[in-house]
């Protein structure tokens, strides 16, 4: 099997900072899990940035690796198991995977702030809202307990929670679903952080109150002027919100795109299946598509492309050979900016 | 809140009444006289044990000595003890600061050492310090206590001189030391055991992730972050824990030689003074009631989730 590990040069999607770096970068980011029954490689190379006032979306399966990248990126992947081989991490251009514990802490929360998936069981249990969000601003900017307190009421008029004065001192699971999210977003807010990282903010919610969450992040970051990593496997969530989309699958990036040019015209057939498996109203009652097999076993990748096994387009070569990022140009070859496909037959995927 | 203290209070009198009744039915089941018992093997006349007993109210129906005993206590008597004629709310006020001595110091000792040493194999969980801590835990809840007394009073006392090998003076927190080691020693390895488990679980915990995501120095997050969350489960053992520790330990007080409640119980039951018996019984219950309600209380003040009505 021959491995080509190395991701051809891409364009940026969008010209960098005035200082031309990248708020953040992740350049060959490869993570391995230790376990009992062998390494688990469950990133090998990804490759993405994000800058100020943008939103890149994330898109895969549970299991494709997005969320193990947003943990090396906070730095709070379990090391060990965890390892990162090789690979780096740039903040403002510097390599955060060769900083100290205390640097990076001061970075965490401050400049880069996560919001988690659920809610309920990321909330401490048994400590009220207000000193959760308070807790901000007495560990990084040494407030007293009663300034801390004023200010975490403040973050939750923010973030539109009704009666913040009186709700303050209540316990995460007096609050219901939306409420609780929106307390995670205004903790990750606090600080006003250069990046917030949200990894899939939304799944444990109803749709409605979905729709409320993203809006009020999308928000809050267009004023904040904050960069986002969305994390999700909701192909709607995106569509809104997003400045262009990395689709990873088996921890590598299979595609890359602006966003509106990824509905349009996937490049790769793994995106295909995504987009072609969301159920529409205009094909009502003809049989609902369904990417074939499952996602792979993390321990036991296929050999080539990691999709193969569930592609229509499979040849010999897509078994054998592990497809680069290869720039995705139009019919007679002009590039089309910030876009690449990781497949052998990108070609026929977006133009036949 | 308060109509729940106020439920559970209620609820002690039917305890109450329940355990003496039990108490007294039991001591007039088991076999001897404890006046008889005043005279050794001395041949004495019966008219004198009948008067003896009769100045007693030993002679009166059980359920009368009963009626006698409960309209007794409101007025604060206890009833006599037959062998020493001391009234025995002056035997319990002697015993009992004693007892609590030991018992608190033991409980310190519990608590510092007991959640130290479960935290430091519960964060190190599957390492060596956790292998450490398993073993000599396992040692501490395998080993007797009257064994592991004497192996204390042998390389303390014996060997390194460092303390007296008997408590001679009760108020000597130094001389109380030891024994309040060897008390606690199979609650702290319950402790230790209990908190490792409880921390190596909630260390994994979602919210813990969160705590280091939001940038909290290390110490915070395991200060605050998780030692509350696996603080409870811990708190409920050790709630009952300090009601056995104030019902005396007759073990570990026969080996150091400490006359709290332990040792006057003991003493009582091979006497068959069954006022001493029941007065001591009962005082142990409304410990053990008063203890449980405050460790109920304490657990809302832990995990706000726990409401009571």
């Amino acid at each position: 099997m021959t491995t080509t590990q190395k991701t051809a040069d891409l364009p940026a999607a969008k010209s960098a900072d005035s200082a031309g770096t990248p708020l953040l970068q992740v350049k060959d980011l490869h993570v391995e899990f230790h376990t009992r029954d062998g390494v688990v490689k469950a990133i090998n190379g990804v490759n993405y940035s994000v800058d100020s006032g943008e939103t890149l979306a994330v898109l895969g399966e549970s299991g494709s690796g997005k969320s193990v990248t947003a943990q090396a990126i906070m730095g709070i992947l379990d090391m060990p198991p965890g390892r990162i081989p090789s690979g780096e991490i740039l903040y403002r251009g510097q390599d955060m995977l060769t900083m100290s514990g205390e640097e990076r802490r001061k970075i965490r929360g401050r400049k880069i702030a996560m919001i988690f998936q659920d809610a309920l069981s990321s909330l401490n249990p048994v400590l009220s809202v207000g000193y959760q969000l308070g807790e901000m601003f007495r560990v990084h900017q040494g407030l007293s307990k009663k300034d801390a307190k004023a200010k975490a009421i403040e973050l939750m008029d923010r973030v539109r929670i009704p009666a913040a004065k009186e709700r303050v001192n209540d316990y995460p699971h007096q609050f219901s679903g939306g409420m609780r999210q929106r307390i995670m977003i205004a903790m990750a807010l606090a600080l006003e952080p250069d990046l917030i990282i949200a990894d899939e903010p939304t799944t444990a919610l109803d749709v409605t109150v979905q729709a409320q969450v993203m809006d009020l992040l999308a928000e809050l970051q267009r004023e904040y002027n904050m960069g986002l990593i969305l994390i999700t496997h909701d192909l709607g969530v995106v569509a809104d919100v997003a400045d262009k989309i990395a689709v990873m699958y088996a921890g590598r990036i299979v595609e890359t795109a602006p966003v509106h040019e990824l509905y349009k015209r996937p490049a790769h057939p793994y995106t295909k299946g995504l987009l072609d498996s969301i159920p529409r109203l205009d094909h009502k009652g003809s049989e609902l598509y369904a990417i074939k097999g499952l996602p792979p076993n993390m321990a036991r990748v296929p050999a080539g492309c990691a999709f193969n096994p569930r592609c229509d387009r499979a040849q010999d070569i897509c078994r054998t050979e592990v497809p680069a990022l290869h720039p995705v140009t139009e019919q007679d070859g002009t590039t089309l900016v910030g876009r690449g496909s990781a497949c052998h037959f990108w070609k026929e995927t977006i133009h036949g | 809140m308060g109509r729940y203290v106020a439920r559970r209070l209620l609820q002690m009198i039917p305890v109450f009444i329940g355990v003496t009744l039990l108490v007294f039915l039991m001591m007039y089941a088991l076999p001897g006289d404890p006046v008889r018992a005043l005279y050794g093997d001395q041949t004495i006349d019966p008219a004198q044990i009948a008067a003896i007993k009769a100045d007693l109210g030993l002679d009166l129906p059980l359920w009368q000595q009963y009626w006698n005993y409960l309209m007794g206590l409101p007025q604060g008597d206890f009833g006599e003890q037959i062998a020493t004629g001391l009234p025995v709310g002056e035997v319990i006020a002697r015993a009992l600061p004693i007892t609590a001595r030991l018992a608190l110091l033991a409980f310190i000792i519990i608590v510092i050492v007991g959640i130290g040493l479960g935290m430091v194999a519960g964060l190190n969980a599957g390492r060596w310090p956790d292998t450490v801590v398993l073993f000599v835990t396992l040692i501490f809840i395998s080993v007797p206590v009257f064994v592991l007394g004497y192996i204390y009073q042998y390389v303390f006392s014996n060997t390194l001189n460092w303390t007296s090998p008997l408590v001679t003076d009760s108020e000597n927190l130094g001389e109380l030391l030891m024994p309040a080691f060897v008390l606690a020693s199979l609650s702290l390895a319950y402790v230790a055991r209990l908190t490792r488990s409880s921390v190596a679980e909630n260390r994994r915990a979602d919210y813990m992730r969160t705590a280091i995501a939001k940038g909290l120095p290390q110490r915070r997050v395991l200060s605050v972050h998780l030692l509350r969350n696996s603080m409870i489960p811990v708190v409920t053992f050790l709630g009952v824990d300090i009601g056995t520790l104030m019902a005396g330990a007759v073990v570990t007080e026969g080996i150091f030689n400490i006359n709290g409640i332990g040792s006057e119980l003991f003493t009582a039951l091979f006497r068959r003074e069954g006022s001493t018996v029941v007065g001591l019984v009962t005082l142990i219950v409304i410990i053990y009631l008063a203890i449980s309600l405050l460790v109920d209380l304490l657990y809302a003040v832990l995990d706000p989730r726990i409401r009571y009505a």
